[in-house]
């Protein structure tokens, strides 16, 4: 022991001069800190579309129940309409209501958009191709010079993207869009409890409006705690860490994460029902309807059947 | 059903009668018992891990004792009670708990929200719940920040939002825990004396803590909580102070080396007002 005390000796050593040296390289951005980023932005984000759904807009002043209602007949109607050019008529209609709503296009498109490669293109992608599908070819990109077989799997005599292919894709592609679309206008135009209040209305179960309300009140908390370990390792860490560092730090962060979140829900939970929460939402604007909601309702209806319509008639 | 109201006026507010509980094995209470009266105010003292906040959880009817039992104004407080929608429904309204961690606490989007939520989920109507909203932000100086989200605000800004959820609920009886940990102390000494201003409207407060300095302000009465699990002493707050050997023992104050004059020595040492020593 040193002079200190209680002290080790090497915690007694003081440092000299503050004299940075050695050969410096720009610190590149790892995907840990782009994840640091991420978090805060999915937080700014949410907030956000709290303040669209308090703005007054067309969409805002609708009653919640009557704007589910809604917009369960057009999702309804996103996977009955057979022709593309209506579903695009859909998809527009949306962006149109999300302007009325006072919703930056821009915002409300990129939400939507960021998610449809992902899931629906991704999926759609291997159809258009005639050896998935087959079909009239549109584009013949490699003619094989003869029929090819995988055993017992004829690959045609050439690798074309088919014109039925492209339609399907498009189609699907276009009623993800449309669908998305309506649900996202939906929770960014409600508020997150008049929404869950307005699910009880039309008799979603109790437990997984719960789950949903939980779900909402803690992923904050959540990204606070995350927010919070990765800033504590970057205050630890002297230059930049090698990506198997990364990945192993995220592992048991992961881990860590968990159990944390478990203990931090048991107490949200109790902090809800120490103020007299049993599991029903509560909201102060009581639901009441106005003419107004009435005219929305009846105008999405006139909507919804004329296009059905349009698509009959077409054939 | 009148001589039941008359039993229940006579009966504590609390009778907490040799509780036990334990997490998973790692006992938090082991044969607590306690009385606290209607008005009172209490000091439940005890170091890390005695078992204050479990047993704080257990007066808010968030925790049951494994074995043991806990009275609240003459009526059994268990499990089965508080699924009774009238009891829980008063029960709720008459006692208040915050939380240590304020973060717990917050969960609405806006401060506004969170205000509000306690007053909706009693089932006032709405412009009692807009008046109440409005005067405990007022008095909380939270005016400002109505609007914000409260996991974006600072440490003391938090403690603020969570007191007004709780007070905008007008509880009787008010459970704090650990208030004054990790706040400045312009906004511990605000906290102090608003608690103070609340007892003499009549409301009994409990406050679990180990932060001796404020004892004497906020409390008539201190408890004792031992690292055994079980109550160690209880008194007037200067009497339990002034009990070197008790605090010793519940491990709220230390022996600590000091040196004097070259010579290092031994003696007991707390923070009840300042660093001081006896000579």
């Amino acid at each position: 022991m040193a002079d200190g005390g209680m002290l080790p000796a090497w915690m007694t050593e003081r440092p000299g001069g503050f004299e940075p040296g050695g050969p410096d390289r720009a610190v590149r951005q790892s995907a840990l800190a782009r994840t640091l980023l991420g978090l805060g932005r999915l937080a700014r984000d949410t907030i956000y579309s709290e303040k669209v759904a308090a703005r007054p807009g067309l969409m805002q002043g609708v009653d919640p129940r009557v704007k589910v209602a809604g917009v369960l007949v057009l999702l309804l109607l996103a996977s009955l309409l057979r022709h593309w050019y209506l579903v695009l008529g859909l998809y527009l209609v949306s962006v149109a209501m999300a302007a009325a709503a006072s919703i930056p296009a821009w915002f409300f498109m990129k939400r939507v958009w960021m998610f449809i490669p992902l899931f629906a293109a991704v999926i759609a992608l291997p159809s258009i191709f005639n050896v998935v599908r087959d079909g009239d070819p549109l584009w013949v990109i490699w003619d094989f010079g003869g029929e090819v077989r995988l055993g017992p799997w004829s690959l045609g005599t050439s690798l074309a993207i088919t014109q039925q292919g492209v339609r399907g894709a498009v189609m699907l592609v276009l009623r993800v869009a449309a669908s998305v679309s309506l649900g996202v206008l939906l929770a960014l135009t409600t508020r997150w409890n008049e929404l869950l209040r307005a699910l009880r209305v039309f008799h979603v179960p109790r437990l997984f409006v719960l789950i949903l309300s939980m779900t909402y009140r803690y992923i904050f908390l959540l990204l606070a705690m995350a927010t919070e370990m990765f800033t504590a390792r970057a205050s630890r860490m002297v230059g930049p860490a090698s990506p198997r560092e990364d990945r192993r730090f995220l592992a048991a962060g992961m881990g860590a994460l968990l159990g944390k979140s478990h203990a931090l829900s048991e107490e949200v939970y109790a902090a809800m029902v120490s103020r007299g929460f049993d599991g029903e939402p509560v909201t102060a604007s009581r639901f009441r309807t106005a003419a107004a909601d009435w005219v929305w309702l009846a105008s999405t209806a006139t909507l919804a059947l004329s296009l059905l319509a349009g698509d009959r008639i077409i054939g | 059903m009148a001589d039941m109201a008359a039993k229940n006026a006579d009966a504590p507010l609390f009778l907490v009668e040799d509780v036990h509980f334990s997490y998973e094995g790692a006992p938090a209470l082991a044969g607590a018992t306690l009385s606290v009266e209607r008005g009172e105010r209490v000091a439940l003292l005890g170091a890390n891990g005695s078992g204050k906040s479990t047993l704080l959880k257990m007066l808010d009817g968030l925790l049951f004792p494994d074995r043991g039992r806990i009275g609240f104004m003459g009526q059994e407080l268990s499990e089965a009670t508080l699924r009774l929608d009238s009891f829980s429904r008063e029960f709720r309204r008459r006692v208040g708990f915050v939380f240590q961690n304020a973060d717990a606490q917050l969960f609405s989007p806006t401060v506004r929200d969170e205000v509000a939520f306690g007053p909706l989920h009693l089932g006032l109507p709405d412009d009692e719940v807009e008046r109440r909203v409005e005067d405990t932000i007022h008095i909380l100086g939270l005016g400002h920040l109505k609007e914000r989200a409260p996991y974006h605000l600072s440490g003391g800004e938090k403690k603020r939002v969570a007191l007004a959820s709780v007070l905008a609920i007008n509880p009787d009886v008010l459970l704090f825990d650990e208030p004054t940990a990790g706040l400045d102390p312009k906004t511990s000494s605000f906290l102090v004396s608003l608690a103070g201003d609340l007892h003499e409207a009549g409301k009994t407060i409990i406050t679990a803590t180990q932060d001796l300095s404020i004892v004497g302000d906020i409390a008539d009465r201190a408890l004792v909580m031992g690292e055994d699990h079980r109550l160690a002493g209880e008194g007037p707050p200067a009497a339990v102070l002034a009990d070197r050997e008790l605090l010793l023992r519940a491990n709220l104050i230390h022996d600590h080396p000091h040196r004097h004059g070259g010579v290092e020595h031994y003696h007991p040492h707390s923070h009840v007002e300042g660093h001081e020593h006896g000579h």
